[in-house]
């Protein structure tokens, strides 16, 4: 079965999900991606859905559910590239993503990131 | 109003949410919909089926293109012969779940669609039929 | 069991012949269509007819029977609207079918009460399809409209960039639910396309705002949100607010300003500007 690949840049992972998922490739997804964090002590995730045109509540909760997990290990999470009609239709159905910043692409995020980053090590 | 195209389609097991997805999503593409519109209408279509496979044991998705005069439209019709909603309204707030979702399927898609008609009996089964007009 | 579908299968290419022949210059409009192109219409015309009517059916043209011939006819109708043709032209050019048909029966049926019959169904099996070539004229007409008035909604709304990676969105005039939507869908997109972390939506051109509008409003802020971008809402008047408040409308997660400059201000400071005055020495 086809595995979302994980790539690692730096002190962060990057996921891109191009293919409309399965329920089986999400949950393996989730997996990879903490045995990843895990093996990398990765600091940050990005995840970009550019190329997503359908976000359900079962994918929604898949986003949250890695956001909280690599909370969990001290790792950040920032959802990328959200299309509009994605962005629209989610609103409509009422999900809001809690505890899941975003950027509009892999650039920002990557700020993003960094930024929190460096703020959280001041606060130590 | 007449119905155009018809097809059937069986909504059993998750792996087939997603051939349910690239279907309605091929449908609403041919209708002419907007890009948001056919967003809309495969996402409130991958809840419904989901909704079918979790609580209804399974069942079946019917697609129909409809010409009412000049305007047009999709119509899904989920059913399935599950265990039923004992209660409608309970079900379709927002936040109600008994699956450990986040029982957002029934109410979200009735936002996601034009119309939303809901029939359910205790023993017996469910059918969701939803449209979108263009 | 009448007669007409075993005539006009027996004689299609000589119905085709005097069809041609029938056709006034003012029917043909050769100067709108070439006399080929017309007699590729009226011999297709002609063989989805004899196709259509084969079962015995010549009343309901609405059955399944005459789905091919109304394909046809629509597809004429929507080409000779473009070509220029008016729809009576068109509606003409299948009345005119009827004489060539009538002749044919003249000389086939003998008995005068069954030729009158016949003559009556043909007459208003063929009315009914010029009619309907009419009304497919006027469904592509309408059509047209309502993909024009589109265009202009979103055509009257231009989204401005105001700064590297900062929109505004100057609302002007009553806004109704229709065009708030199709404007903010054009602004999402406009953030995407621009890489624009921060968007101006200005009401200060708008005269009274209703809940559906205020919902609307807020939906694009969180919509925005949830792709990376922030919105601030600016020219919000006192009538304005107080009607929000009034609606219920909770607006204590978006931020808002009384000013465009106001909240270009902020907008830069939250993309990261800074704003100096040079002094002159």
């Amino acid at each position: 079965m086809d595995r979302i690949p994980i790539l690692r840049m730096g002190e962060f992972l990057l996921v891109t999900i191009q293919v409309d998922m399965h329920d089986r490739l999400a949950m393996s997804l989730q997996d990879d991606l903490t045995t990843r964090i895990s093996e990398t002590g990765a600091r940050g995730v990005l995840i970009d859905i550019s190329s997503l045109e359908t976000v359900d509540s079962f994918i929604g909760r898949m986003l949250g559910n890695i956001a909280s997990m690599s909370r969990v290990m001290d790792a950040d999470t920032v959802v990328v590239g959200m299309q509009p009609e994605v962005a629209i239709t989610l609103v409509e159905l009422g999900l809001s993503l809690p505890g899941v910043r975003t950027a509009l692409n892999v650039e920002r995020g990557m700020d993003l990131l960094r930024d929190s980053r460096k703020n959280s090590e001041e606060h130590r | 109003m007449t119905v155009v195209k018809v097809e059937t389609m069986p909504v059993d097991s998750e792996s087939q949410v997603v051939a349910v997805r690239q279907t309605v999503r091929s449908w609403a593409g041919e209708l002419g919909f907007s890009l948001v519109d056919q967003t809309k209408i495969v996402t409130a279509a991958s809840e419904l089926a989901r909704n079918t496979i979790k609580h209804g044991g399974g069942g079946s998705l019917k697609l129909e293109s409809l010409n009412e005069g000049i305007r047009k439209g999709l119509r899904l019709i989920f059913e399935d012969h599950g265990p039923g909603i004992p209660d409608i309204s309970l079900a379709m707030k927002d936040g109600y779940t008994t699956g450990g979702g986040l029982g957002l399927g029934l109410g979200g898609s009735k936002r996601l669609m034009s119309d939303f008609q809901i029939e359910s009996r205790v023993g017996e089964g469910t059918k969701i039929t939803v449209v979108r007009w263009k | 069991m009448s007669v007409i579908p075993e005539v006009i299968k027996k004689h299609e290419t000589d119905l085709l012949s005097d069809w041609m022949r029938e056709m006034t210059s003012s029917t043909r409009r050769s100067d709108l269509l070439k006399d080929q192109d017309i007699k590729n219409q009226a011999s297709q015309f002609i063989s989805l007819f004899s196709k259509a009517i084969q079962n015995g059916n010549l009343e309901d043209t609405k059955a399944d029977s005459f789905a091919d011939l109304r394909q046809l006819l629509t597809d004429m109708s929507r080409s000779r609207a473009v070509q220029g043709f008016t729809p009576s032209e068109t509606a003409m050019f299948v009345f005119s079918f009827k004489k060539p048909v009538i002749s044919r029966l003249q000389a086939e049926v003998k008995d005068a009460k069954v030729l009158s019959d016949e003559s009556w169904t043909l007459n208003q099996l063929i009315d009914k399809l010029g009619l309907f070539t009419t009304e497919a004229f006027l469904k592509s007409r309408e059509e047209l409209i309502m993909r024009q008035q589109q265009e202009m909604l979103e055509l009257s709304t231009p989204v401005v960039r105001l700064w590297e990676g900062v929109l505004a969105l100057p609302l002007i005039g009553t806004l109704d639910s229709a065009r708030t939507q199709v404007v903010m869908e054009s602004l999402l997109r406009k953030i995407v396309e621009t890489n624009s972390q921060v968007a101006i939506i200005d009401i200060t051109g708008v005269p009274t705002v209703d809940t559906l509008v205020a919902q609307h409003l807020i939906k694009t802020v969180t919509a925005a949100r949830l792709m990376g971008a922030d919105c601030i809402i600016s020219g919000i008047r006192p009538q304005i607010a107080q009607t929000i408040v009034h609606l219920g409308v909770n607006l204590s997660d978006v931020t808002t300003k009384s000013s465009m400059a106001d909240a270009f201000v902020i907008a830069l400071q939250r993309s990261g500007f800074v704003v100096s005055k040079r002094v002159d020495r």
